[in-house]
């Protein structure tokens, strides 16, 4: 039997919990189909999270194209098509890839798997993310290396940490009902590894206390700086990007298990820590960085 | 002896001759290792002029590689390896972000050689080890006597400051005599690129 899973119309990281729900019971092995026919936008979290989901599953998932010409279209030049085609059983049409260059496109559908690939990535995103975070959100002329540097110690985290590769993309759009229209990068890194427990877990055991889990695993890292690792310089880098989002008011998000850690900005109204979520491996990370409104 | 160290020929060296920005413990270790080599070529008392020019990207993970563990191998109050000082040339803001970040996790500092040729110390440094390595950059060189004038504070104090300046290799001892790291007329390395440092030694 095929358990059909629908993806929501819009794809993000809130809404994406749902296909969590639907995933958390069922053993790794049933068949499952991903139905996104009826989507019509999705974020790079949605994107990069919907290939994570089809790594956790034994049996080859079946993915469903959207049947929306734009949004396919637009899968297509995230490069999204590319990898999925490794991962699932694709139905519906993929429209070829163009050769015109997608602006909002900062970073495609990027894999993290072994040092190199962060390379490549903090190559290839330099020059447009420039654009995007000066000229567009009015950031700061430091903010592009403190963006690609951001961006680099977040990858390294899958490489480091999860035990398997993870996805990376970079996205601006512009929010419609949110902020009143400004625009937003968004950087989203899934991986479906160990998650941010069980890598702590590895180097130093379970906590010898009343309350160790998920969510108190995601303080010790997100917020507190604590790795497997007993070098002293380890930890740095999720202090450096928690400084940065900070500076520009931009919203941080770690999602591990049955667990989700947020540094909230006053323009969200999103909670600090979620727990009993539905279980799902790895680690999930969102940076969202809003236009800086010029006075 | 001085040596000029050009971290992004390191990089392609080392690492990967395509490579511009410095990202990744991997290449940060592979890189330091690089840097590590030929200090091991210029003697047991040099002044290595390490230079970040060319270098686009300096992630937090490559700065703790590269900057905070050679430091901590060649600069410590115990008995450092060899007699090696460092003076850090051509660092961007973007590189400074990562730098300040690891000498705060560490409690380590360095010398860092501004664009206008004036030296600046970084990092963590008491209060009376910065006075006199203040005062040392104001008179370029000078016997305890010549600082303690200058600095206005009791023989002992000084002394004591400029021997923990000195273990931490962020001014050079001579003889009698010490000597600040910082740009100038003076002694020139002889494989410096145009625009590179000076070095009074």
């Amino acid at each position: 039997m095929t358990r059909v899973i629908e993806v929501p119309s819009s794809l993000d990281d809130q809404s994406f919990e749902q296909i969590f729900e639907a995933l958390a019971p069922l053993p790794p092995d049933e068949k499952v189909l991903i139905d996104a026919r009826r989507t019509r936008w999705a974020s790079p979290y949605g994107l990069t999270a919907l290939l994570a989901v089809a790594q956790t599953r034994l049996q080859r998932p079946t993915l469903a194209v959207p049947e929306l010409e734009d949004t396919a279209s637009y899968w297509t030049r995230t490069q999204f098509f590319r990898y999925a085609d490794d991962l699932y059983e694709i139905t519906g049409r993929v429209p070829r890839a163009r050769s015109t260059e997608d602006l909002n496109v900062l970073l495609e559908v990027s894999p993290v798997v072994k040092t190199e690939d962060i390379h490549t990535v903090v190559d290839r995103i330099q020059n447009k993310a420039q654009a995007m975070l000066i000229g567009t959100l009015h950031l700061e002329p430091s903010a592009t290396m403190r963006f690609t540097m951001a961006l680099s110690e977040i990858c390294q985290n899958v490489i480091e940490h999860a035990g398997r590769g993870g996805w990376v993309a970079v996205h601006g759009y512009r929010w419609q009902k949110r902020l009143g229209g400004r625009r937003v990068v968004q950087i989203a890194v899934c991986d479906a590894g160990i998650g941010f427990r069980q890598s702590l877990e590895s180097a130093h055991g379970p906590r010898a206390t009343d309350r160790w889990d998920d969510g108190m695993a995601l303080e010790e890292t997100v917020m507190r700086g604590a790795t497997r690792f007993r070098d002293p310089g380890r930890g740095q880098g999720l202090a450096g990007v928690r400084k940065f989002i900070h500076d520009w008011t931009g919203k941080f998000s770690v999602r591990s298990g049955t667990a989700r850690i947020a540094i909230v900005p006053e323009w969200d109204n999103d909670v600090p820590m979620r727990e009993n979520l539905p279980f799902f491996p790895g680690a999930q990370v969102q940076i969202t960085i809003p236009e800086t409104v010029i006075p | 002896m001085i040596n000029h160290i050009d971290v992004s020929s390191v990089l392609r060296t080392s690492v990967c001759d395509l490579y511009s920005n410095l990202v990744t413990r991997p290449t940060g270790a592979a890189v330091r290792l690089g840097i590590e080599n030929q200090l091991d070529e210029i003697g047991d008392r040099a002044l290595a002029i390490l230079d970040f020019s060319h270098v686009r990207l300096l992630d937090f993970s490559c700065a703790d590689e590269i900057v905070a563990k050679l430091l901590l191998q060649y600069v410590s109050l115990d008995i450092p390896r060899r007699e090696v000082y460092f003076l850090f040339y051509g660092m961007s803001d973007s590189h400074l972000d990562a730098i300040e970040a690891v000498l705060e996790r560490h409690g380590l500092a360095l010398v860092s050689q501004l664009p206008d040729g004036n030296p600046c110390l970084m990092g963590r440094v008491d209060g009376e080890q910065r006075q006199i390595w203040e005062t040392m950059r104001e008179l370029g060189s000078g016997e305890l006597a010549d600082v303690v004038n200058a600095a206005g504070l009791s023989p002992d104090r000084v002394e004591r400051a400029l021997d923990d300046l000195w273990r931490r290799r962020l001014v050079i001892r001579q003889d009698n005599a010490y000597v600040s790291l910082h740009g100038g007329p003076g002694v020139h390395e002889n494989t410096a690129a145009p625009g590179s440092p000076t070095v009074s030694a």
